[in-house]
C-alpha cells in the first residue's frame, strides 16, 4: 500500500521496446535508477508519474492508479528531463500557475509556491523569466514546481544536470530530507559514484529490462561470477601476499601501486575476513581493510558491462 | 467555487495570457483586424459623400461581401486554426503539455478549460474586430445617417447578427481545431481537408451541404451573397448559392456540432500520452 508497485508491466512505443515485464515493489526512500541510454530509466519514470500508460500490466502506487487522476498526481511531483518552459513566464509565476491547477486558494497558492522556491534556493531570482536562467537555475525551479504541492512521491529525471557543486550538495540534501520525512524520491542519474552517496536503494536497467535492484551491497553479494576485491592497507605487503596466495578462497593478490598495501580477490567475502583476523594476529600490522567493489560503478560495470555509456 | 471551476479558471489563467500576449499569435490579431484597414482606408481617402455609387446601402454589401467571403472562411477559420490547434500540439511542440497532464485535472476538465480558454481569446479578437467593422465602415457616412442606420434601421439587427455568426464560427472551427490538435500530429492537415470542404460546399448537394460549418454561418448572416451573374473561375469557389437554414436551427446545430466535438476530444484526451520524443 505504501510501496509504488509495477505489476508485469511492458511498455511497447509500436514495435519498439521501451520496458519489458517489469516487478518492482520500490519502498520509501532514495531510489537511484541506472541504466544506459534506451534502458527504459524514463520509460519507468513516465508511468510512475502516469504520463505513460503500460501495455500490459499495471502501476500502482500508494494504492492508487493513475486513472484516479485527483488523488493520484496530489501524490506524485516529476521534474522531467525536458529542459522547457512555458514562455513569457518568470520563475515565480511558473511555479504558482501550474500550482493553481491544484485548487489551492489564492493565499495557499502563493506560500506553498514561495516555500517551494526557497527550498531549492531561488527566491532572488524567481522575479526573472525562466528563459534567462542558467542552466542549473532552470532544473531547480523545475524541482521546485515538482516538490511545491508536497507530494508524496518525487520522481526526478537526471535532477543534478547542471548544478554546481555547492547548489549539487544542498539538493542532495534536499532529497534526504524529504525521503526522511516519508516520500519516496526516485532519481535517475548517470554518476554513478554520487548513486552510493544519494540512495537507499538502486534500480539498474539495461535493454528495457530491470537487471536487478535492491541495496547495493545486496546487490553486490549476489554477483558469484565476480569475485570480492578487498583493498587492504598493512606494514608488510609483500608478507602478506605470499601468506593470502596459499589460501582456497583467494582468487587473486595484488601489490598496490603504492607498495602500501594489497588488492585481494576472494570467493567468499566473510571467510576471507576470519583469515584476515588470524593472520593479523601473527604480526601483520593491518591499518585498514575496505572492499573495492561493493560500489554502484562496480556493480554496474559487472551487470551491464563498463563498455555501455549510463547515459 | 468547486475544484473544476477552480481548474478552468487556472487554465485560461495560463492559455489566454499565451494566446493574448504571445509574439507567436501576432499574426492572429492582423487577421483578425485587417478588414478594417481598407475601410478606414475608403473613409480617409474617398472624401465621402454619395459620389461614384459610395452610398450607405452599398457599404451593407460590400460589408456582407467581405464578412462572408473574407471573414469567416479566411480570417476567423485561420485564426482558429492558430488559437484551437495550438491548445495541445503547440504545447506537445513546446514540451510543455506534461505540466497539465501532471496536475490532479481530469482530462475532460483539461479538454473544457482549454476550449474555453481558446473560444474566450477567439471572441475578444474576433468578435471585437466585428463590432470594429461597422464604425470603420459606416462612420463616414455621418452621424445622423449612422444612428438613422443603427437605431431606426436594420443596423443593429444586423451587428447582433454578424456577431453571433463569429462567435459561433469560433465555437464551430475552434471544436474542430481543438480535436485536431488532441488527435493528430499535424494538425495543418485536417485544417486543408477542413478548408477544401468548406470551400466546396456551395457546389455540394443539399445534404452534403449541412455536414458543414459555413452552411450554418451563411445562415445565420442578415444579408444573403447571391452568386454575381458570370462569377466564374476560382471566384465561383467562394460563392455559396446559399438555402438559408432559420437562424434559430443554425445556431442550436452549430452549438450542437462543438459539444459533440469536444466531448468526442475529451474522450480521446483521457488516452493522451507524453511522447515529446516522436513529435
Amino acid at each position: 500500500m505504501n510501496d509504488i508497485v509495477f505489476d508485469n508491466v511492458s511498455k511497447f512505443y509500436g514495435e519498439i521496446l521501451g520496458v519489458n515485464r517489469v516487478n518492482l515493489s520500490i519502498p520509501p526512500g532514495v531510489t537511484s535508477l541506472v541504466g544506459p541510454n534506451g534502458s527504459g530509466k524514463t520509460t519507468l519514470m513516465n508511468m510512475i508519474a502516469g504520463l505513460l500508460r503500460p501495455s500490459r500490466g499495471r502501476v500502482v502506487v500508494c494504492g492508487v492508479e493513475p486513472d484516479d487522476a485527483e488523488r493520484f498526481f496530489r501524490m506524485v511531483g516529476y521534474s522531467t528531463q525536458y529542459d522547457s518552459f512555458p514562455r513569457g513566464l518568470t520563475g515565480f509565476e511558473f511555479v504558482e500557475s501550474y500550482l493553481r491547477l491544484y485548487g489551492f486558494s489564492a493565499k495557499d497558492t502563493k506560500r506553498l509556491a514561495w516555500e517551494a522556491i526557497d527550498r531549492v534556493g531561488l527566491r532572488e531570482a524567481s522575479g526573472r523569466t525562466t528563459a534567462g536562467y542558467s542552466k542549473g537555475m532552470r532544473q531547480r525551479i523545475r524541482l521546485a514546481q515538482a516538490i511545491a504541492h508536497r507530494p508524496r512521491i518525487l520522481v526526478l529525471d537526471e535532477p543534478l544536470n547542471g548544478l554546481d557543486p555547492l547548489a549539487r550538495a544542498e539538493t542532495i540534501a534536499l532529497f534526504q530530507a524529504l525521503a526522511a520525512e516519508g516520500s519516496h524520491v526516485l532519481i535517475s542519474t548517470h554518476i554513478l559514484h554520487e548513486v552510493d552517496l544519494i540512495s537507499d536503494h538502486v534500480i539498474m536497467m539495461n535493454q528495457g529490462y530491470v537487471v536487478a535492484e535492491g541495496r547495493i551491497r545486496g546487490m553486490r553479494d549476489e554477483i558469484a561470477e565476480h569475485p570480492m576485491q578487498v583493498l587492504i592497507r598493512c606494514d608488510k605487503p609483500e608478507y602478506l601476499a605470499s601468506r593470502l596466495f596459499h589460501e582456497n578462497q583467494v582468487v587473486e593478490v595484488r601489490l598496490h601501486a603504492d607498495r602500501a598495501g594489497l588488492l585481494v580477490r576472494t570467493k567468499s567475502a566473510d571467510g576471507f575476513y576470519k583469515l584476515l583476523n588470524h593472520i593479523a594476529l601473527n604480526g601483520v600490522q593491518i591499518e585498514s581493510v575496505a572492499p573495492a567493489d561493493d560500489d554502484a560503478q562496480s556493480v554496474y560495470e559487472y551487470l551491464i558491462g563498463s563498455e555501455e555509456s549510463t547515459k | 467555487m468547486t475544484l473544476w471551476r477552480r481548474q478552468i479558471l487556472a487554465i485560461m489563467r495560463i492559455d489566454l495570457r499565451k494566446t493574448f500576449f504571445s509574439r507567436r499569435g501576432i499574426w492572429i490579431w492582423l487577421l483578425a483586424f485587417c478588414p478594417e484597414i481598407p475601410m478606414v482606408a475608403h473613409w480617409l481617402f474617398s472624401g465621402g459623400g454619395e459620389h461614384s455609387g459610395d452610398t450607405l446601402g452599398n457599404d451593407v454589401q460590400i460589408l456582407a461581401a467581405i464578412f462572408q467571403f473574407f471573414y469567416l472562411r479566411v480570417a476567423i477559420f485561420f485564426g482558429c486554426v492558430g488559437i484551437f490547434s495550438n491548445l495541445f500540439r503547440g504545447e506537445m511542440m513546446d514540451k510543455s503539455l506534461h505540466y497539465y497532464l501532471l496536475a490532479p485535472v481530469r482530462r475532460e476538465v483539461l479538454v473544457a478549460g482549454k476550449f474555453i480558454s481558446g473560444l474566450a481569446a477567439a471572441i475578444v479578437i474576433f468578435g471585437g474586430s466585428t463590432l470594429l467593422m461597422f464604425p470603420a465602415i459606416f462612420w463616414h457616412h455621418g452621424r445622423e445617417l449612422m444612428s438613422a442606420y443603427m437605431f431606426a434601421g436594420p443596423g443593429m439587427s444586423h451587428l447582433a447578427s454578424y456577431f453571433a455568426a463569429a462567435v459561433l464560427a469560433c465555437v464551430g472551427y475552434g471544436s474542430l481545431f481543438l480535436a485536431s490538435g488532441v488527435l493528430f500530429r499535424n494538425p495543418l492537415i485536417p485544417a486543408a481537408g477542413l478548408l477544401i470542404w468548406e470551400s466546396i460546399n456551395g457546389f455540394l448537394p443539399a445534404l452534403l451541404k449541412k455536414i458543414s460549418i459555413i452552411y450554418w454561418l451563411q445562415s445565420i448572416c442578415p444579408i444573403p451573397m447571391p452568386a454575381p451573374k458570370g462569377t466564374t473561375g476560382i471566384a465561383s469557389l467562394l460563392v455559396i448559392d446559399i438555402d438559408p437554414a432559420p437562424t434559430h436551427l443554425a445556431v442550436i446545430n452549430l452549438v450542437l456540432i462543438a459539444a459533440f466535438v469536444v466531448v468526442w476530444a475529451a474522450l480521446r484526451a483521457r488516452r493522451m500520452e507524453i511522447s515529446y520524443g516522436a513529435d
